[in-house]
């Protein structure tokens, strides 16, 4: 299928404003506000409802803005892929020059809003997570190295922190813990996702795991990394920085974890349209992300 | 090369683009004005 040129929009016709909040990606914004909200939550001490609120609006725009940046220095891939074809500057209802200015003067106004109304730390944080997620990730790791998901899931690990620092002006291990989780919870769910959609990465040239080493590889190594994200996910109750609610709750959602991850590993499913395990990891993932945070706020709240 | 002149109807889409767009501008706007008021209001506790 054709695609129109990515720097020509129809008819000189402005970009909707629809089209700038699909640029924020909205969908991976929920989960990112969800782990930020959950990491202001769970933080002792208190902050006022309108700095919360303000926290995790700027955690959003932050989110947005690095998500519009990636859109802008990847619409060739993108064009490339069946899965991001129809995002706005592929499919041509945009210029990238309105996607830049876009990206960068929302990401320049998160974080001087959270310095203002929030605290400087969480400011920073949250600059940290934005120049992470566009120069490390994006720019620089995910075109050269299969490992690319791996380093750049530190990009999403932050919010936790953000939401904490929020609160608290510090960071201390929870919040450290939850940054962990995160990051070792990327690799199996990307890899999970990039072994039934492998042939839109191959397509685009995108040097994924399973592209570069094979789904064999790639299976174990999903597995693998399920192994310390368990760990880390028990970790807080012997702690003491959870309690029985949550060490009950994360134990069952970690041993399905590490079933259905055992799965993957010892499948040797080649048809992406057969991959039945890897679209259950993928799955369950999301919701493992979900129930954990929120069990673990439920907890925090209950024993506070 | 030169574009050609826009229709009738391309101006009437272009217009109604951009009504849209600054009706969104103007709700945004109006929703900072708000919170940045009751950050204000919130430091000052």
């Amino acid at each position: 299928m054709a695609t129109a040129p990515i720097d020509a929009p129809a008819a000189g016709l402005p970009a909707d404003w629809r089209d700038f909040w699909a640029l924020t990606k909205p969908r991976v914004m929920t989960l990112v506000v969800f782990t930020g909200l959950c990491g202001l939550l769970i933080a002792p001490g208190h902050i006022h409802p309108v700095l919360a609120f303000t926290a995790i609006l700027c955690i959003a725009m932050g989110a947005g803005a690095a998500a519009a940046l990636n859109q802008w220095y990847e619409a060739d891939l993108d064009a490339k892929m069946k899965r991001t074809r129809n995002r706005p500057l592929p499919a041509g209802r945009m210029e990238r020059q309105a996607a830049l200015h876009f990206g960068v003067g929302l990401g320049a106004f998160s974080v001087v809003l959270m310095g203002l109304a929030v605290n400087l730390l969480a400011a920073a944080i949250l600059t940290v997570s934005i120049l992470f997620y566009v120069l490390i990730y994006t720019v620089w790791l995910k075109r050269r190295t299969p490992q690319n998901i791996v380093i750049g899931g530190a990009a999403g690990a932050f919010p936790a922190l953000i939401g904490w620092a929020a609160v608290t002006g510090r960071v201390d291990l929870l919040p450290v813990l939850l940054f962990l989780l995160v990051f070792l919870w990327t690799p199996p769910h990307f890899w999970a996702l990039s072994l039934f959609v492998n042939s839109d990465y191959a397509a685009a040239g995108v040097p994924m795991m399973s592209v570069v080493a094979g789904t064999r590889a790639t299976r174990l190594q999903a597995f693998l990394y399920t192994l310390p994200m368990v760990a880390v996910a028990i970790l807080p109750w012997p702690l003491g920085l959870a309690g029985p609610i949550y060490g009950v709750a994360a134990a069952v959602l970690n041993a399905i974890f590490l079933m259905l991850a055992i799965r993957v590993g010892f499948s040797r499913e080649e048809d992406p349209a057969l991959m039945k395990a890897e679209r259950r990891l993928f799955a369950y993932s999301i919701l493992y992300l979900f129930a954990s945070f929120g069990v673990l706020v439920v907890d925090r709240l209950w024993f506070a | 090369m030169a574009q050609p002149d826009p229709t009738p109807a391309d101006d009437e889409a272009i217009r109604k683009r951009q009504r849209s767009r600054s009706i969104v501008t103007a709700l945004i706007l109006f929703a900072l004005v708000v919170l940045f008021y009751a950050i204000s209001i919130a430091k000052m506790l």
